[in-house]
């Protein structure tokens, strides 16, 4: 199968089989007008399979939403048909409106307009905790 | 601006501090007569509440200040579908400290996120109650003398006892402490509680018997089944009456235990217990008014 070479764009590598679609959706790229590759279930020698995203933009890609969905990703960023910046992720201390809490007491699910804030509790678990009522077991995409 | 929120939002020096300032308001009330004079509270109670409100009340009007608010949501525009962001807004015009007590957890802390004023979390739904956990843990100081080398037993609903979390998580920041928890286990301690105090270093032990166990503690802090916190009804009453204190019970405890409660009781604690010596749970409510004195001239700022 052949894909076309970027020549400004970018590359998301390492996408965890099967989360491309997530990760598509989060970055609304279907509300792009430039070229969009989605490639699923590549032979990996690291991860056996994995998904590639790649752009023919160079987006303001919102990396904390990235690194949230799958930490593990790498953001390559490709200027005039070479690599120029490989950047991989760290998961983000905080993350606005992101997450919702589902916690059915806390303020978030009643009150306007009121940003759903969550904070990295524990890295190695990748568990947030909502700033409101510190609930963790309710976390889920929004 | 300053506020209270949680009880970890106060260093352990401020809460020596709060404790300080209490006993010196304790041994000399008039000299604290006027520190608030001209200065409003505001207690703005979106849930029911008699205790919490009137000790923030008395707190203030000791301190020569004034107060004014609402007792219920039914009686503030919250009934007609306002904002508690346009409420808090609204009333920071009118009173130099707020304190806010509501039924959605974290209602308290996306209020201080904008508010000119400071706020005082007076108990939001099942999540945190600090000021409780100020007025506890002065009694904890006037009764034990010491916040280290306690085993503080923790009985009854531990799930949605917000008075619970705040005080495990308070305690947590002193040395050698023993917690014991019991509960049915449909009302266990939140996991996020626990590893608060595991980490911290002390040790927790998870239980259903308070029969035998209530040997072993220095505090037994007893908690109410709390009805509003059910959506189920059902499973209320199933679990209303899984522990109760009597004097059947504290036969079997030390003679220098202190029993605690936030209050209100239901049925939780026998009444005969009351003229125990060991219950300390009236002598809560009056710490409870002298530690918000503290704390209302704490974060306006004020001294005597």
């Amino acid at each position: 199968m052949n894909i076309d070479g970027i020549q400004n764009g970018i590359v998301l590598d390492h996408i965890k089989a099967g989360k491309s679609m997530d990760i598509y959706n989060y970055l609304d790229l279907d509300k792009l007008d430039s070229t969009v590759a989605i490639i699923k279930n590549v032979k990996s020698t690291k991860m056996g399979r994995k998904d590639i995203i790649k752009i023919d933009e160079l987006l303001d890609i919102d990396l904390d939403v990235l690194a949230y969905i799958d930490p593990k990703i790498t953001v390559n960023i490709i200027k005039d048909g070479k690599l120029a910046e490989k950047r991989h992720l760290n998961l983000p201390k905080e993350i606005k409106n992101v997450l919702k809490c589902k916690n059915p007491r806390c303020i978030t699910g009643c009150e306007q307009e009121i940003d759903h804030i969550f904070v990295l509790a524990d890295e190695e678990k990748c568990l947030y905790r909502c700033i409101y009522c510190d609930g963790e077991d309710y976390v889920s995409l929004k | 601006m300053r506020h209270l929120i949680d009880i970890c939002d106060l260093s352990l020096e401020e809460i020596d501090s709060l404790i300080s300032c209490a006993l010196d308001i304790i041994a000399h009330p008039d000299d604290y007569a006027e520190v608030c004079k001209r200065k409003k509270l505001a207690t703005l109670f979106f849930e029911p509440s008699t205790r919490t409100r009137l000790s923030f009340e008395a707190a203030m009007m000791e301190l020569g200040g004034n107060v004014l608010g609402f007792s219920a949501a039914a009686s503030s525009s919250a009934s007609k579908g306002e904002s508690v962001m346009d409420t808090i807004t609204v009333v920071s015009s009118y009173a130099d400290i707020i304190a806010m007590r509501h039924p959605k957890e974290g209602a308290p802390k996306h209020a201080s996120m904008k508010c000119k004023v400071p706020i005082i979390n007076a108990g939001d739904g099942g999540h945190n109650h600090p000021t409780q956990t100020l007025a506890d843990l002065l009694t904890i100081k006037r009764e034990k003398g010491s916040f280290n080398n306690l085993v503080v037993g923790l009985c009854g609903d531990l799930k949605f006892g917000r008075t619970v979390h705040s005080l495990i998580t308070a305690m947590s920041r002193y040395k050698n402490i023993t917690f014991v928890l019991i509960s049915p286990d449909e009302l266990k301690c939140p996991q996020y509680i626990v590893d608060i105090a595991k980490k911290a270093g002390h040790t927790v032990i998870e239980t259903t018997d308070l029969e035998n166990t209530i040997g072993t503690l220095d505090i037994l802090y007893m908690t109410r089944v709390q009805q509003e916190r059910f959506f189920n009804e059902e499973d209320y009453i199933r679990l209303k009456d899984s522990f109760i204190l009597d004097t059947e019970k504290l036969k079997f405890a030390k003679e220098d235990l202190t029993v605690m409660h936030p209050l209100p009781r239901v049925n939780e604690i026998s009444v005969k217990v009351d003229d125990d010596p060991r219950a300390a749970y009236f002598k809560q409510v009056e710490n409870g008014k002298y530690m918000r004195m503290a704390l209302i001239m704490m974060l306006l700022g004020l001294k005597k």
